[in-house]
């Protein structure tokens, strides 16, 4: 890693096999994300930005080419290796949250913690304070049936930042929610990354989100189409 | 990491609640099947034996030749040194005399006169002897629907089914009209003392129950008897056992060449169930194994859909960083423990309505009132050791199996994919 750069994209391919041939579902991308950034890749569904989200969330490999995450190369991890970077470092934010609906809120958060084998005290440190970020607290034992949109994806957020990873990537984090929530989460994303210089990348194609992202990379067809820094005021 | 897996599984019903009905419900119908059909198969085995076969049986070979007409002028003679000498060389067998017969029961009015009359087919067995096996053999007293045992010479049991036709009361006379051994009109009047049922629509039509003394002397076989049966010291028939006593018994009587020489057979010779001893040795297991396979694919089905529609759990846990061979793990725990729970419940249940069903049985003689064959009325079950394990195969075996596969199928996927799989 040199000089805060985080991510480290060169020449990246990605092919799927379809019958007997494939798709190209990223051509030649280069790319460096820096500490603390809050960047979007936006595009139209197809072009690529969630294929990318997820090499760069050693979720997927590269055809060609390489992806270096905190320096390592995804392309070369095993699966212990990259399960232990996923682990360490990076958070995940899903479209549909995904919270596990047999636990609270407060057990959901602790579930990265538990791998970690951290005691019990500092689990639950962790977690009060992951919450106090959300502002859940007074949900901790609520299970996500009885929650709000809203305030689920909250607790997606809260459990993507127990572990003070260095990159959390969400995947279209406000696709299934109304206007006023989306931008209650995004706020608190957006504070977050100024408070903890955590690093957030977006995959998105909503308007709500983009205003908020300080850097768009524009991808369509599988390219890098722009790549564009936002002076935020 | 471990109680989390725990509280997840208490608290989420599909996970454990459900599984485990399903899986205790598998097993009890295995171990209950097994039981019955155990049962089942050596229940008509076990009544031919107690009733008419023995495990072997003794007869002259002339009563032999002619056994399905049960010649008892062709019986077999100076019967007292064959059961002295069968009880010295055999001692661990119970030897019993037994003397089929038919004839015309006859029921006087008070004036002498015939009042109402049957066919009965007979049986003389050995009542009143001190220490007689032939009552347990033939578990004659719990079979006794009113009245008593005889326990006097000439009194006689009648089944049941053909007092209430004949309209006969206890106490009363009855008059049996047969031939004698020697091809001679044999009469001889009983006195009746007690109804009996035996659960055997054959010997429940018309039997009347007589001890072999008496018959012995209706009939004029003093030191005669038709048949000599003998048991297994271990009271289940065994064909290579009883091949074996039969060998060496019918050995002394190899160079003999009359026609009243005692010669022994197996049940499986005499009874004409040697097909059905092959099918009750062989298709007891067969039955219950492809059983065993249904309820197998039944489970593993559940395992694997349990485990299919974990795919969002799995995916979540992958994304915070578990190990593929870690969460495989845990699915694979969680089913032994689904399966091990299931298994003990489905056996305790199923041994319970087995050994529920071994006592008291199931009473089908309503369904078979024209049946001539000696076929339990009352279906039991039996509970043998497999009856202990057997579930154990589908109930923990099928359910992992199924888990591991879908486990597998995780396994495989690529990670990516079953993030996509969490999307939708």
């Amino acid at each position: 890693m040199k000089n805060g750069q985080l991510i480290t994209i060169q020449n990246l391919i990605k092919d799927y096999p379809v019958g007997r041939g494939f798709f190209r579902a990223l051509n030649d991308i280069n790319l460096t994300i820096g500490e603390g950034e809050f960047a979007g890749l936006i595009g139209p569904s197809g072009s690529g930005k969630t294929t990318l989200l997820n090499i760069i969330g050693s979720l997927d490999v590269p055809t060609k080419g390489e992806a270096k995450v905190l320096g390592q190369s995804i392309g070369n991890l095993n699966t212990r290796q990259s399960a232990k970077l996923r682990n360490h470092s990076l958070g995940f934010i899903f479209q549909t949250y995904n919270l596990l609906p047999v636990y609270n809120v407060f057990e959901n958060v602790e579930l990265p913690l538990l791998l970690l084998k951290m005691s019990k005290d500092e689990r639950r440190k962790l977690v009060d304070q992951a919450l106090d970020w959300v502002g859940l607290q007074d949900k901790r034992k609520s299970r996500p049936p009885q929650l709000s949109g809203g305030e689920c994806q909250r607790v997606s957020i809260a459990r993507a930042m127990v572990k003070s990873p260095q990159i959390v990537l969400a995947d279209e984090p406000t696709a299934n929610l109304d206007a006023k929530n989306s931008h209650n989460i995004l706020q608190t994303m957006e504070k977050l990354n100024e408070e903890l210089k955590t690093t957030f990348i977006f995959a998105t194609h909503d308007d709500k989100v983009i205003q908020y992202l300080h850097r768009k990379i524009s991808l369509d067809d599988g390219h890098v189409v722009n790549d564009e820094q936002i002076k935020k005021q | 990491m471990i109680s989390f897996i725990i509280k997840g599984l208490m608290r989420d019903r599909h996970r454990s609640l459900f599984p485990i009905i399903m899986v205790t419900i598998g097993v009890f119908i295995t171990v209950f099947f097994q039981a019955f059909m155990g049962g089942f198969l050596t229940d008509m085995v076990d009544s031919t034996a107690r009733f008419s076969s023995g495990h072997v049986k003794i007869m002259s070979r002339a009563y032999a030749d002619n056994s399905d007409q049960v010649p008892n002028d062709l019986a077999l003679t100076g019967v007292n040194k064959i059961m002295d000498d069968l009880k010295r060389d055999y001692p661990k067998m119970d030897w019993v005399k037994r003397i089929q017969y038919g004839g015309l029961l006859d029921i006087p009015d008070e004036n002498g006169e015939t009042r109402s009359q049957a066919t009965v087919a007979g049986m003389g067995v050995d009542l009143l002897s001190p220490g007689s096996s032939e009552l347990k053999t033939l578990n004659i007293s719990n079979s006794v629907v009113s009245g008593r045992l005889p326990e006097n010479p000439g009194e006689i049991l009648v089944s049941d089914d053909m007092a209430k036709r004949l309209g006969v009361n206890l106490g009363e006379n009855a008059t049996l009209i047969s031939s004698s051994m020697y091809g001679s009109m044999a009469i001889y009047n009983f006195t009746i003392v007690g109804t009996i049922r035996f659960g055997i629509e054959m010997m429940d039509r018309g039997a009347i129950i007589t001890d072999i003394g008496d018959i012995q002397l209706a009939l004029n076989m003093e030191d005669a008897t038709g048949e000599i049966l003998g048991y297994l010291p271990e009271g289940a028939y065994n064909d290579i056992e009883a091949q074996k006593i039969v060998d060496s018994f019918n050995a002394k009587y190899t160079n003999d060449e009359n026609e009243f020489t005692p010669v022994m057979a197996t049940l499986r010779s005499v009874s004409g169930l040697s097909d059905y001893l092959d099918l009750a040795n062989n298709m007891g297991a067969t039955i219950a194994f492809v059983f065993v396979i249904i309820m197998s694919i039944v489970l593993w089905n559940a395992g694997l859909l349990g485990g299919l529609r974990r795919y969002g759990e799995v995916g979540v846990r992958l994304a915070i960083g578990e190990r593929k061979r870690h969460i495989y793990l845990s699915l694979i725990y969680e089913s032994v423990f689904i399966g091990l729970v299931g298994t003990v419940i489905g056996t305790t249940i199923g041994l319970t309505g087995a050994y529920f069903m071994q006592k008291y049985g199931l009473d089908l003689s309503g369904a078979m009132k024209n049946v001539n064959m000696m076929i339990p009325l009352v279906f039991k079950s039996k509970i043998t050791p497999a009856t202990f394990y057997i579930g154990f195969f589908p109930g923990l075996g099928a359910t992992m199996l199924g888990t591991a596969l879908a486990g597998v199928g995780i396994y495989r996927r690529q990670t990516a994919s079953l993030f996509k799989e969490l999307e939708t």
